[in-house]
């Protein structure tokens, strides 16, 4: 297989990295959250790759399966499932904060909130 | 069928199944507060029961809805787990008799309802771990226990509480989803999420790289989440800041239930399968867990709040616990496991005295607390004995983990004789934090214009909680047979290959 065959996973690493980098260099709480958000994107995507067969179609059984018929591997979409719920209640949850915090400090920029705790 | 047999079971769906009952209880005085501590201690008794099982009879497996592991989802309580289960329940019972004047003082009624709730469903997230057999359920029960936790940091008396929060949220996540891409590797490659499945599907493909990277992406995120050095940042700030009583239960149980996923994944799929490669990713833990404990301890040398000293000694004591893990020897593994238990009771008597000293002062700043050695004797004395157990001096549960790791680490030869003296030095360093706080406390007259005439001694059930732990202390200073039969039992299990 070429590299470029191999497109998702480079896509998956893209992503990985664009959230990380999000993550790790915004000061801007929300920003935070949607790095947050492609991060965990990455890895639905990765999921998403490692179930498809070649050849097979999606894992729905209709009537008799003809005999040789493949499928893809219904398990990790299922697990990724579960994972996307996680990810939204993290989501929703570090909007939350970011809404009280905008409350109390009146920013969620980091070096502001700093400077107000450090004034305090 | 007996309901004995269902324990294992049990043990997790019980506070599932009572948190949302208790979000519907709000603002009802003290019943959710009552709830929540019943169902606590009884899974604490359930937690005893297995462990006693456990000792008989050896490991207890269980498969849920009887479907055959590895098609469904099968429960495994080793020694081990048997345990966690007894420190995760304890922690929380303990946390929850001695914190609720505390959690009044605190959180305000109209809330404390729904805070109990998310503390039944952290105490779920974090036994699920314990007993879970699948890779995937871990990350579950992982995100349960997080998002409950975020909550309650959340509720903490200050603003500061709510960034704390945040970080803690934005790094849990991340380590999760590591642990997730690692998983997701480990299961590319073996199309198993059973563990004990997956370590006899691993020896064939051993020698890929997606394997070792799945071990490196696995160790990294659940390093996260035990805030080991220099992953810790958020720790001590969340410990600062969240209600007191929510500190006590994390400083005792949450950071350690990480750890034992890093235990089970080392020892059970990476070192029995990568061999070299897994020994080459521990000794690379090894400068961490150093730095660890020199870091851990220097800082909080020089720290102002209590709370926050502690969490920086939990860094410390994190790395005396993952030094054990990664030394990579039976004797390491014990003495890892056997400090699981001690931390846990150290850890639990020294935020209990803390929590009593910040419900009579309002403060956790130390120098505030000068003269609490006269107002408060108990509560004072209660801290001091336990912070000697901090330091490991003989006759007490401290004494007991650092002797079982220094002759572990001994067994390296040359390099041992140089971690047992950085050791030694940390150990030290816990002197002079446990001493800055003794001074204060005994020597140092109230700082002017502070009026003392309001403060008494802390409340009875703190006090009563405060002193059994002082007394398990130094009870499994001497007698320390219970941890070291279990830590053993596992031991042998991993390096006898008897599982």
């Amino acid at each position: 297989m070429t590299l470029l065959g191999l497109y998702n996973y480079w896509i998956f690493i893209l992503l990985l990295v664009v959230g990380l980098y999000a993550v790790l260099v915004k000061g801007n709480y929300v920003k935070r959250m949607i790095g947050l958000g492609i991060f965990q994107s990455a890895v639905f995507l990765l999921y998403i790759t490692m179930d498809k067969v070649e050849g097979g179609t999606g894992p729905i059984m209709q009537g008799v399966p003809e005999p040789g018929q493949l499928y893809a591997n219904p398990i990790p979409q299922v697990l990724i499932l579960t994972a996307i719920v996680v990810g939204i209640a993290v989501t929703a949850l570090g909007l939350a904060l970011a809404i009280r915090i905008r409350e109390e400090y009146g920013s969620i920029e980091e070096s502001d909130i700093r400077r107000l705790d450090h004034e305090s | 069928m007996t309901l004995t047999e269902q324990f294992p079971v049990l043990v997790v769906v019980l506070p599932l199944f009572v948190a949302p009952l208790l979000a519907l209880l709000a603002s009802r005085g003290n019943l959710p507060w009552l709830v929540a501590t019943v169902t606590s201690a009884l899974t604490f008794a359930m937690a005893i029961a297995l462990a006693a099982q456990v000792m008989q009879t050896g490991v207890i497996y269980y498969e849920l809805g009887n479907w055959p592991v590895p098609f469904g989802i099968g429960l495994t309580i080793g020694p081990l787990s048997a345990m966690m289960l007894m420190i995760i329940s304890g922690a929380s019972t303990v946390a929850l008799v001695a914190g609720r004047e505390s959690m009044n003082a605190e959180v305000g009624t109209a809330h404390q309802a729904l805070l109990y709730s998310c503390w039944l469903l952290a105490m779920t997230g974090l036994l699920g771990i314990t007993v879970t057999g699948d890779a995937f359920n871990i990350f579950v029960f992982m995100e349960i226990s997080s998002l409950a936790s975020y909550v309650m940091v959340a509720n903490g008396p200050k603003r500061q509480a709510l960034t704390a929060s945040f970080k803690y949220l934005v790094t849990g996540t991340l380590g999760a989803t590591f642990y997730l891409i690692g998983v997701g590797y480990l299961y590319m490659m073996t199309g198993t999420l059973n563990i004990a499945d997956m370590a006899v599907r691993l020896a064939d493909v051993s020698d890929t790289l997606p394997v070792m990277i799945a071990g490196g992406f696995v160790i990294l995120g659940v390093a996260l989440k035990a805030a080991l050095f220099p992953m810790h940042a958020w720790m001590p700030n969340a410990y600062q800041h969240a209600p007191t009583p929510v500190a006590i239960f994390f400083a005792a149980c949450a950071t350690k239930v990480a750890l034992f996923v890093m235990l089970r994944f080392q020892y059970e799929l990476l070192l029995p399968n990568l061999g070299p490669q897994a020994a080459f990713l521990s000794s690379w833990l090894i400068p961490l867990c150093v730095g660890g404990f020199l870091v851990g301890s220097a800082v909080a040398m020089f720290e102002r709040d209590l709370k926050r000293m502690l969490g920086y000694s939990s860094v410390a004591q994190l790395g005396y616990i993952v030094l054990g893990i990664s030394l990579a020897n039976s004797a390491g593994v014990t003495a890892a496991m056997i400090h699981f238990f001690n931390h846990a009771l150290i850890k639990a008597a020294l935020f209990v005295a803390v929590a009593g000293m910040v419900l009579r002062f309002g403060s956790s700043n130390i120098e505030q607390l000068a003269g609490v050695g006269k107002r408060m004797p108990w509560t004072t004395l209660g801290f001091v004995l336990a912070g000697v157990s901090l330091i490991g001096v003989p006759l007490t549960a401290g004494f007991i983990s650092k002797w079982y790791l220094i002759q572990a680490v001994l067994e390296l030869g040359g390099l041992g004789i140089l971690l047992t003296i950085l050791i030694l030095v940390s150990s030290l360093m816990a002197v002079v934090y446990i001493w800055k706080v003794v001074e204060v406390a005994y020597f140092k007259e109230p700082i002017d214009g502070q009026s003392m005439v309001g403060v008494r001694e802390a409340p009875m059930p703190l006090l009563v909680v405060l002193w059994v732990l002082v007394l398990a202390n130094i009870w499994f200073g001497i007698d320390p047979s219970i941890p070291i039969t279990l830590a053993e039992q596992e031991a042998a299990g991993f390096f006898g290959g008897a599982r």
